[in-house]
């Protein structure tokens, strides 16, 4: 096997260009006669649109053209990828998504205009010029308030309630049944706040034509270039694939927020064409956080019901899920699908029911964010149990441990339709206990207390599903894609490989990952495969990287097309060594007849599948290139178990992160450096959420948190270094890798464990009123509980 | 337009520039040298750090137009001649410290001037110097492992990679 195969901490080839200063992302692209737009933005939260008025813009120096809503009253609406069917077979309330705001404006930063000019400059300046003449309308910002007779976000549709969905809902009479007679409910009310996912890199897109092709180019920061593709030109612009070719090259980090097909994508290629010249547009940050989607931003009502020995009867919840003014792509799925669905968590329920009620606002839309929907699904149901726990007087760990799905019990079919394939809870807690060291809790807290500090434990499990997704079944789900994904495996003539992947990395290592599983495949180094991502124009067809998908679906079909590969290149090994190719064996590069000693190396076979002097053409093409796609037949699990101490300040509030440590279940591991690093990201934004990060709105609709003087990202003084281990594996049952995705663990299990942890300090220093704080635990709210 | 001369990574460069032009768009837009990255507008995120006269800078906040005469120093400056990388960043490179590369110009431009002034900074020193570096990809951990052990720390006992 080789060194840097599967299972080696191999150190990333891209951090070289990315240290030297020689990364490519989308802002460093500058074409020949290249224009600037800059864009003429809301600065209500709703508004009657009556007139913009250009004129004073278009005739201000280097301006070429000022763009309108009436420049895109001919093409389509930015559309939604995924149709919800509400509880009463209704499908969802989809309003259109104009390119530019036509008629009306529905949230602060909806674009209206749009100014392309010689410089960036120029057009900033023209852009103040343009004069808007709206007449404001009451906002609704709250989503109750929205749902009973606030303001319409959408005239059209005659409601702001976009979907009431009920799941599952033929468990509900059972569901309510079971609560009538159980011996104990745990309720809890809490918000899930708002979150700005807040990529360091703000999007950028630059469009291009060329009139003499009639061919389009769109470079965009985006995590799935042919989603993009798909959705701007078949259902905006009318633009048929093979003339639109969508790049995205080094992306500075997505978390979700770089999914979704936005306006300013399909501006930049409709005004290319019109101004028959490139047509550029960045973001600053100020724009990044009132139009990138927002994530989160659920208020729960959830309740357990449970028998005198705490073992979990029944579980229903009610939630209210913001969507803000239009629905981004995958919004309407992330409440629902995405969350819904992982309410069983790492437990036995027998009878779950989950209402959601999805609402317009006239905020930012909402969207998937590092989790989308699971990390709603873990917080809610780790919170009750742990508010459970308590009301019980059942050790916290010791009432997670009684519900457990066992080890013997997988696959594992929950009430809320995934099948578990595989797991073992017991032996991630274990973990986490050694790790953590909480047998020596007791002592650090004494030590706190010395100190004056309040030291809580909070201990938490997760689990999501990954590898999005079985085509068939999320077709049935609303979902407007396949989810598969794709690889092109092209072996050059003397060895060298060439994998032309659908999956895009944006900080995830494929360029180092990916390598590895082919060395291991085929027993060559990993230096002699490269990875080739992010274009349209020489990737397959394939749906890009979200829900920690890459390896498990993307790594899955680099694998099949692998072996296709690999199949050949025994018929050709066997044709060169005059033998049976089912004799053929290949094991460190090096293909030989079984029980003899004649063999041919990797190389060897290579040169003539593309030199075939020598070579079966009767029987085989030559050449040595295929093609695989990949569609998973279930999702994967990861699970785990995590737990935080805190130390809070009873003078101020303030809580600091003492320690954090993780114990995953990611199946098998390809890069453990890399699974690191990707659980370290997202424990730092788990801990974000839970103490400093909220997008907040006044009753006007203006966001207060819009800038990083407002919006508390974390920073290195914020965290601690964290405890992870992922020694516990169950290898995934249903992909050939055995591999389950470990992109959003982090950001899923971390926020219940801080907050766990934060209300465990105060119910131990006699607060035992608190049983509850919202995110994020500011100093003041902390501080607030402790006076109650 | 007025004309600015600096020099850059030792180099001597000169060019027109507006009186609002900033330091990081005469190094990207004027010079071509995109390594040093924008990802915000309230000088706060420190994608944009660069070194002028030897101490650390938000390229983002300085006009073009004051630097007449000083001496730059950028991320395209920090490898040897030959290509092979500089302490901080082969050691960010046997870390981790990096995932999407976008804030890492500037992290490593901080971290150079953390350790040019303070060699053997302790964990809390390095959290709290890079206080004015967001990153979003790395939960800092291997960040602040990198730069303990670019000054020659041992870093081993630390948990993980």
């Amino acid at each position: 096997m080789p060194k840097d195969g599967i299972g080696a901490s191999t150190k990333r080839r891209e951090d070289i260009r990315f240290l030297t200063g020689n990364g490519h992302y989308t802002d460093d692209i500058n074409l020949r006669g290249q224009t600037y737009a800059v864009f003429v933005r809301s600065q209500v939260a709703h508004g009657k649109l009556n007139k913009v008025d250009t004129s004073t813009a278009a005739g201000m120096p280097g301006v070429l053209r000022v763009f309108t809503g009436e420049d895109f009253a001919a093409v389509g609406g930015v559309p939604c990828g995924w149709q919800v069917t509400d509880k009463h077979g209704k499908v969802m309330l989809e309003p259109k998504h104009p390119v530019l705001a036509q008629g009306k404006v529905r949230y602060v930063g909806d674009a209206i205009a749009v100014v392309v000019a010689e410089t960036e400059a120029q057009a900033r300046d023209a852009a103040e010029a343009v004069v808007v003449d709206i007449d404001e309308l009451p906002a609704v910002i709250d989503m109750k308030a929205a749902v009973a007779g606030g303001p319409l976000v959408h005239d059209e549709i005659g409601s702001n309630l976009c979907y009431d969905w009920g799941f599952v809902e033929e468990n509900k009479a059972a569901t309510d049944a079971a609560f009538e007679t159980a011996a104990h409910v745990t309720t809890l009310e809490l918000v899930n706040n708002r979150l700005v996912p807040n990529a360091m890199e703000p999007r950028v897109a630059v469009g291009d034509y060329e009139r003499s092709t009639g061919q389009h180019t769109l470079y965009t920061t985006s995590q799935n270039p042919h989603v993009i593709r798909l959705l701007m030109g078949a259902f905006v612009l009318g633009i048929p694939e093979q003339k639109l070719r969508v790049v995205a090259p080094d992306v500075g980090g997505g978390f979700g927020s770089k999914i979704f097909h936005y306006v300013e994508e399909a501006f930049v290629t409709f005004a290319a064409k019109v101004v028959n010249r490139p047509v550029k547009w960045t973001a600053q940050r100020s724009e990044s956080f009132i139009t990138d989607a927002h994530g989160r931003d659920h208020v729960t009502k959830i309740q357990l019901a449970m028998d005198k020995d705490g073992h979990f009867l029944a579980l229903r919840t009610d939630t209210y899920a913001n969507m803000g003014a239009y629905l981004s792509t995958f919004a309407p799925s992330v409440p629902t699908w995405l969350h819904g669905t992982l309410m069983a968590g790492n437990y036995k329920t027998p009878l779950i029911y989950v209402n959601v009620k999805a609402v317009f606002t006239n905020t930012v839309p909402v969207d998937a964010y590092r989790g989308a929907g699971r990390p709603e699904a873990t917080y809610q149901l780790e919170r009750v149990i742990d508010k459970a726990a308590r009301e019980l007087g059942i050790d916290p760990i010791e009432l997670r441990r009684r519900n457990f799905v066992q080890p013997n019990e997988f696959p594992y079919q929950t009430p809320v339709a995934v099948v578990y394939d595989t797991g073992n809870y017991q032996a991630t807690m274990d973990k986490l206990i050694e790790i953590a060291d909480l047998a020596g809790f007791d002592k650090r807290r004494a030590e706190s207390a010395k100190h004056g500090k309040l030291r809580g434990l909070g201990v938490n499990c997760y689990i999501e599903a990954c590898g999005i997704a079985p085509s068939h079944l999320v077709g049935q789900l609303g979902a407007r894609a396949g989810l598969y994904e794709s690889a092109t495996v092209r072996v050059n003539a003397t060895g060298g490989i060439v994998v032309m992947t659908g999956s895009h990395s944006h900080g995830q290592g494929h360029e180092t990952a990916f390598p590895q599983v082919i060395a291991d495949m085929i027993g060559i180094p990993a230096d002699s495969v490269e990875i080739v991502h992010g274009d349209t124009a020489n990737t397959p067809m394939g749906m890009g990287t979200y829900g920690s998908r890459s390896l498990a679906v993307g790594g899955s079909a680099m694998v099949k097309a692998t072996n296709k590969i690999i199949a050949k290149a025994k018929k050709i090994a066997a044709h060169l060594l005059e033998a049976s190719d089912a004799d053929i064996e290949l094991k460190d590069g090096k293909f030989s007849v079984a029980g003899t000693d004649k063999s041919v190396d990797w190389g060897s076979v290579c040169l003539a599948a593309y030199v075939p002097h020598n070579y079966p053409l009767e029987s085989l093409e030559p050449g040595l290139e295929e093609t695989a796609f990949y569609d998973p037949s279930n999702f994967t699990y990861p699970a785990g178990a995590y737990a935080c101490e805190v130390e809070v300040d009873p003078d101020t509030g303030k809580v600091k992160i003492c320690s954090f440590a993780a114990a995953d279940d990611f199946g098998n591991i390809v890069n453990p450096m890399i699974v690191d690093g990707q659980v370290h990201g997202g424990i730092g934004q788990g801990i974000g959420q839970a103490l400093l990060e909220s997008a907040v709105y006044d009753e006007n609709g203006q966001l207060l948190s819009g800038s990083y003087m407002d919006y508390a990202m974390p920073r290195a003084d914020d965290v601690p270094f964290y405890t992870v281990d992922h020694s516990c594996q169950t290898p995934c049952t249903h992909n050939p890798l055995g591999v389950k995705g470990c992109g959003e663990a982090g950001a899923i299990g971390s926020p219940p464990a801080v907050v766990n942890a934060v209300v465990d300090a105060l119910q131990r220093a006699g607060h035992t009123s608190v049983t509850h704080i919202d995110m994020p635990l500011s100093p003041s709210r902390v501080w607030a509980a402790m006076q109650a | 337009m007025p004309k600015v001369t600096m020099r850059v990574n030792g180099r001597q460069v000169s060019g027109e520039v507006e009186g609002r032009t900033l330091l990081v768009q005469f190094l990207r837009e004027g010079l071509e040298m995109t390594g040093t990255h924008v990802g915000c507008d309230t000088s706060q995120c420190g994608a944009c750090v660069v070194h002028v006269n030897g101490a650390a800078m938000k390229s983002c906040t300085t006009f073009a137009l004051d630097l007449e005469g000083a001496e730059v120093k950028t991320i395209e400056g920090m490898a040897a001649a030959d290509g092979s990388l500089g302490v901080i960043q082969q050691a960010f490179q046997d870390h981790h410290g990096l995932q999407c590369g976008f804030c890492t110009p500037g992290m490593v431009m901080s971290a150079a001037a953390l350790l040019a002034e303070n060699p053997k900074p302790t964990e809390a020193e390095v959290r709290h110097y890079l206080e004015g570096n967001i990153c979003r990809c790395t939960g800092y951990h291997n960040i602040v492992k990198a730069v303990m052990a670019a000054s020659g720390q041992d870093v081993s006992a630390i948990a993980a990679e």
